[in-house]
């Protein structure tokens, strides 16, 4: 036995190895953005991508904010991925209390619908949707976008969530019942309340997903003064206006806000992210 | 026992609550898959009326070079988001789970495993101007690295490699932090009763830790998979299909058709045979895993 400790000790810090260099090769362009984001061009071009910065050069950043309003673009998206969660969680909720509690008759046809909803591919609602928005004078709003992707998402959390309502425990309604509230008040006093966990994760999925989307807002977003962060971004690729250093700010500039919701919802998502794995 | 009170007033007018999505689904998806459908059966600019011209788009469409390789290249980015991500995935997370957390303890374990999960919480957008940036030709970080001078995104010989390389870097974490979720939930029992019985790390991997989280497998591989179908985001941002046809993709074939070429019949029947697949798909996922289970 103890003639086997020195041969195993090796091996697993060989294992710990080869995990930590994949960890660094991931991180690496995060890493990388974020050193010359901080560079001057000068710099850039004199020192290459590995040099560490001398001191912290903030005009790339700066000048990339200012050209492209970065600080509009923020509250766009912060605006639209926070209404649409709203709205979303608000329209599953209703959904899910009509399916899991009221099971309601053709529950389980409503919620196949809900399913494929989900699954169809946006390319083909694009056309029609953005011909419809321009006849009722919604093209170019985020009016447009907010009310698409409440949907969008409310399909998903139609789906999850009457499950979820099918397992509420009958009892509780019951006694409110007994007790004469009549069904809305039991969902807004009861099952909201009690559910308030589970909301609270799809609401930040939401949030998030509908952060991260591009193909949509692309579309319909296309004056300069709605665009989200990622169309803005992703937009402005290759422009010539942009030189090696406010690339990587630009890119930096997308990647902190996604790292933040990240750190700020870390807690919430690592108990749900096995729940957005049925998405 | 009597009948509880909640049934008699409880069982009607719950479709109330229905109404709101009933409107708003018709009008965001019913209806616009509708047309959609229809419009694949017409010629049409997006201004004017659309002609009416049966199979025909469809026809061409099964005899367009540029649509099958599009879908060759979907299958390509599945085996880059779904199943080469899935493989690592699992030797990744069995390999944290039952090595590293217990050789070196649960924080390393969780460390190593947010640093893989990182790229997962960017836009896909954003991932794809960051690697736009990292590979750029004259000024990229990666040539400067190796000492290169490849134009990794524009030769068509290498574009499609580097965008399913930059697809594995984004996806991998996702399965990673499924699978470790699954392992947690997996009798341990099993395990050490086969570890005293001298099987190897492997063996076990292989006959325990693989059929333990299997639903977790299966659930990765086809949310990874209808993402693949779906990708949309990185081929925009990264190559716009190109160079040449080198990354076209159905999803920005379409867009193609519709919003810069003015093709819109024909861009609608892209778009309805890349929605049926993904429904056939989708349902094939979920027969399989009910026989299984």
């Amino acid at each position: 036995m103890s003639a086997e400790r020195p041969v195993r000790a090796p091996g697993r810090w060989a294992v710990l190895a080869a995990l930590a260099v994949l960890a660094v090769v991931m991180l690496s362009p995060f890493l990388i953005v974020t050193l010359n984001a901080f560079k001057s061009p000068a710099e850039y071009s004199s020192g290459g991508p590995l040099s560490l910065p001398k001191g912290l050069y903030l005009d790339g950043i700066i000048d990339f904010w200012n050209r492209v309003d970065f600080g509009e673009k923020l509250w766009n998206s912060l605006l639209i991925s926070g209404t649409v969660a709203i709205g979303a969680v608000v329209l599953s909720v209703l959904n899910a209390y009509a399916l899991g509690i009221g099971r309601v008759r053709g529950r389980l046809w409503i919620l196949v619908l809900f399913l494929v909803a989900n699954t169809l591919p946006q390319e083909s609602l694009v056309y029609p949707l953005y011909y419809l928005s321009k006849e009722v004078g919604l093209y170019d709003s985020k009016l447009a976008v907010i009310l698409i992707f409440i949907v969008i998402q409310a399909a998903f959390g139609t789906y999850l969530l009457s499950s979820v309502l099918g397992q509420f425990p009958r009892e509780i309604l019951e006694a409110a019942s007994i007790d004469g509230a009549g069904k809305w008040r039991a969902l807004s006093r009861i099952v909201v309340p009690i559910s308030r966990p589970t909301l609270s994760v799809l609401l930040i999925f939401f949030f998030i997903w509908t952060w991260n989307e591009f193909f949509l807002p692309l579309i319909f977003l296309i004056s300069n003064d709605n665009q989200t962060v990622p169309v803005a971004l992703g937009v402005l690729q290759g422009e010539k206006m942009m030189d090696a250093t406010m690339s990587s700010a630009s890119a930096l500039l997308g990647i902190v806000p996604a790292v933040a919701f990240f750190l700020i919802f870390q807690r919430t998502l690592t108990r749900g992210v096995t729940v957005g794995a049925i998405k | 026992m009597a009948p509880s009170p909640v049934r008699p007033r409880g069982r009607g007018g719950y479709w109330l609550f229905l109404i709101p999505s009933f409107v708003l689904f018709t009008v965001v998806i019913v209806v616009p898959f509708v047309m959609n459908v229809a419009t694949s059966f017409t010629r049409w600019s997006g201004v004017g009326t659309p002609t009416w011209i049966g199979l025909d788009n469809y026809t061409k469409l099964f005899k367009d070079e540029r649509f099958w390789t599009s879908f060759e290249h979907n299958a390509a980015l599945i085996v880059a988001m779904a199943v080469v991500p899935t493989v690592i995935g699992l030797v990744l997370s069995a390999a944290l789970f039952d090595y590293i957390g217990k050789k070196f303890g649960s924080r390393t374990a969780s460390a190593l495993r947010a640093a893989y999960y990182l790229p997962q919480v960017l836009p896909v957008a954003v991932a794809g101007v960051v690697w736009n940036w990292m590979l750029h030709p004259s000024y990229g970080a990666v040539n400067a690295i190796f000492g290169t001078k490849v134009n990794w995104l524009g030769d068509p010989d290498l574009a499609l490699a580097t965008v399913m390389a930059i697809m594995v870097w984004f996806q991998l974490g996702y399965p990673v932090v499924i699978f470790m979720a699954g392992l947690q939930r997996a009798d341990p029992a099993l395990h050490e009763a086969a570890e005293i019985d001298g099987a190897s790390w492997w063996r076990r991997f292989w006959h325990i830790t693989i059929p333990q989280i299997r639903p977790e497998i299966f659930v990765v591989l086809l949310t990874c998979t209808i993402a693949a179908l779906k990708v949309f985001g990185p081929i925009f941002v990264l190559t716009r299909g190109g160079p040449g046809n080198a990354t076209m993709v159905p999803s920005y074939f379409s867009y193609l058709n519709f919003f810069e070429k003015a093709n819109v019949g024909y861009g609608s029947a892209i778009a309805t045979v890349l929605a049926l697949i993904i429904v056939v798909v989708t349902f094939l996922f979920l027969r399989v895993q009910e026989r299984d289970s």
